[in-house]
């Protein structure tokens, strides 16, 4: 059973069609990336499944629950931890988990004992007392999964987790999020413009690009889709019709010293492509990434560009106003 | 797998607003230079401008610093519980806002929960002024001014009603400002004039007839006038009429208040 269902969802904003009739299905207990450049429409869709925006036409439900008529038997349903900083940072990490018990009506013994699990989930019971103030980016976003998770939904929203933090933090936040899946078995949507980290969390994932899905697969199912990986080698005199005789190689551009192969699985085939080639002075392997997936389905890079600050920035432009 | 289905419930609404309160007060107990900020500028009203005009200005049968005190409360009030609503605006600068509108409780309860988070803040320190004019009263200082305990008792409520009307106002204005710069230029704009007209300095006896319209459609010069009769027994209106009227001002403005906050853009 689905456990997210949307149709013909749309939203507009005057002239500007955010989000243009996606229509999706989310089985329970997928993880599920929603992947595109900034501005195609993702956290609008995703502020429309948390029930915080109605949508133009079209709707959609979760946990069954109609998105429009209840909202509130839909937040009940689901956590969300967003893209920007949505934590206190006046209040300790413990108070916002508090906080949080509260405003979903948790009892107060429930709600110490799950404040003590999803802490220590996070690896934040040490620093519970500490003012958010002094956390760093990483352990606030840790603390927000915390928070997300601690009424137990049934459908987590992560909304870009990873933006703004340095490569060690991202990796620290995709390790919390794995471990939660195994063991909440929750289902996640995720939305974020990481290649990277789609490939890695992601079991199922819908390509976004103004407001349209325009593929929708398993991250291994649309790499293959592309053809495959890319084998660059440099080779003076390379024995063309050797490697157009390997059956796993598709395509070959040679441009002077250098030929470059499109091939099925190329980490297994290597040996016997560099057998065929002739004399290799260097070898390149680059397996197939979702940035060539976008590439092939939009016929675009994916922008970098419009890349406004990120959460981490905001929330430094925040704590050095003065409250 | 069933599903969980959670009615709409009073309790859980009030679980919320006592939510929302819980924050606030949390930060109104972090943020102390807020508290001292709030009791110096009264009290150099009351002492600097009170003693100095006080000198040359007499009201009949009274002290002129006893005469503000009531007034000068009324402004402390005012000033702290339309800045209130600034952080509203901060709120929804950052995402914190969307972790509170996102959970199972309704707009209006959001709203009534900063309200009381809000007026929370000013009774607290409406209560030290009350203190510290006890203080002077006993010690003859603002003479006029009797530390009577059920006088003082009785300010408590006509504070806590104006204070949650202002507050409101505030949050309105909160609502409404996408920039903490708009919401200072547009709260100042208002703040002062509502204290000027309010007859918290003059008495509202012998005013030029321009004058007199404006004072009259201030909602603070009908607080003042219910604190000019609990702390000193004799005002301009009678007190059914201020409490009428103050009543009716807080029914639209938290009427408004709710209204302004499920519109609210996120």
């Amino acid at each position: 059973m689905a456990i997210v269902e949307l149709a013909h969802l749309t939203k507009r904003f005057g002239d500007l069609t955010a989000v243009d009739g996606v229509t999706l299905d989310i089985a329970e207990g997928e993880f599920f990336g929603l992947l595109g450049p900034n501005g195609a429409g993702k956290t609008t869709m995703l502020l429309m499944l948390t029930t915080l925006l109605q949508p133009t036409s079209g709707g959609g439900s979760v946990d069954g629950f109609d998105l429009v008529r209840e909202p509130r038997q839909v937040r009940h349903a689901i956590g969300i931890v967003f893209q920007d900083p949505s934590s206190d940072d006046t209040l300790t990490g413990y108070e916002n988990l508090k906080l949080h018990g509260m405003l979903y009506h948790m009892p107060p013994a429930l709600r110490e004992q799950r404040i003590r699990e999803v802490l220590a989930l996070v690896d934040l019971t040490d620093r519970q007392g500490s003012i958010v103030k002094h956390y760093s980016g990483g352990m606030r976003r840790r603390l927000e999964l915390a928070r997300g998770l601690m009424h137990r939904p049934k459908v987590l929203f992560l909304d870009e987790p990873t933006l703004g933090l340095d490569p060690q933090s991202r990796d620290h936040i995709w390790t919390y999020v794995e471990r939660l899946v195994v063991e909440t078995r929750i289902t996640v949507v995720l939305t974020t413009h990481y290649m990277e980290e789609a490939d890695r969390l992601c079991t199922r994932l819908a390509i976004i690009d103004h407001g349209r899905i325009v593929a929708l697969d398993s991250p291994a199912n649309l790499k293959r889709v592309v053809g495959g990986d890319t084998v660059t080698l440099g080779v003076a005199t390379p024995n063309l019709a050797a490697l157009g005789a390997l059956g796993f190689v598709d395509k070959i551009e040679r441009q002077a010293a250098v030929t470059r192969l499109t091939v099925r699985d190329a980490k297994s085939r290597l040996p016997r492509i560099l057998a065929a080639a002739g004399p290799v002075d260097w070898v390149e392997v680059r397996p197939a990434s979702l940035e060539d997936v976008f590439l092939h389905f939009t016929g675009r890079e994916m922008r970098e560009a419009g890349e406004e600050g990120g959460w981490a920035e905001r929330s430094m432009r925040y704590r050095s106003a003065t409250r | 797998m069933g599903r969980t289905v959670h009615a709409l419930s009073l309790r859980h609404e009030i679980g919320g607003i006592a939510a929302v309160w819980y924050r606030e007060w949390k930060v109104f107990l972090r943020e102390k230079s807020r508290i001292v900020a709030s009791i110096v500028n009264p009290i150099l009203w009351l002492l600097v401008f009170g003693g100095g005009i006080g000198r040359n200005v007499t009201i009949p049968g009274m002290d002129y610093q006893a005469f503000i005190f009531p007034g000068i409360l009324a402004q402390a009030v005012l000033f702290s519980s339309i800045f209130f609503g600034v952080y509203i605006v901060w709120d929804r600068k950052i995402d914190f806002l969307k972790e509170v509108l996102v959970a199972p409780m309704s707009r209006t309860s959001v709203f009534l929960g900063k309200v009381i988070g809000g007026a929370t803040d000013s009774v607290v320190q409406s209560l030290i002024l009350l203190a510290l004019g006890a203080v002077l009263g006993a010690t003859g200082a603002i003479p006029g001014l009797h530390p009577d305990a059920s006088r003082f008792a009785a300010a408590v409520p006509l504070l806590a009603v104006t204070t949650a009307s202002l507050v409101s106002v505030g949050l309105i204005i909160g609502a409404l400002m996408e920039s903490p710069e708009g919401f200072q230029l547009v709260s100042s704009f208002l703040i002062f004039p509502t204290f000027f007209l309010s007859g918290a300095l003059f008495p509202l006896d012998q005013l030029p007839g321009w004058l007199r319209p404006l004072v009259l459609v201030d909602p603070l010069t009908y607080s003042v006038d219910a604190l000019r009769h609990a702390l000193l027994g004799r005002a301009h209106f009678a007190l059914q009429l201020d409490l009428a009227l103050m009543a009716g001002f807080l029914a639209i403005v938290l009427w408004l208040g709710s209204t302004a906050f499920r519109h609210m853009r996120i």
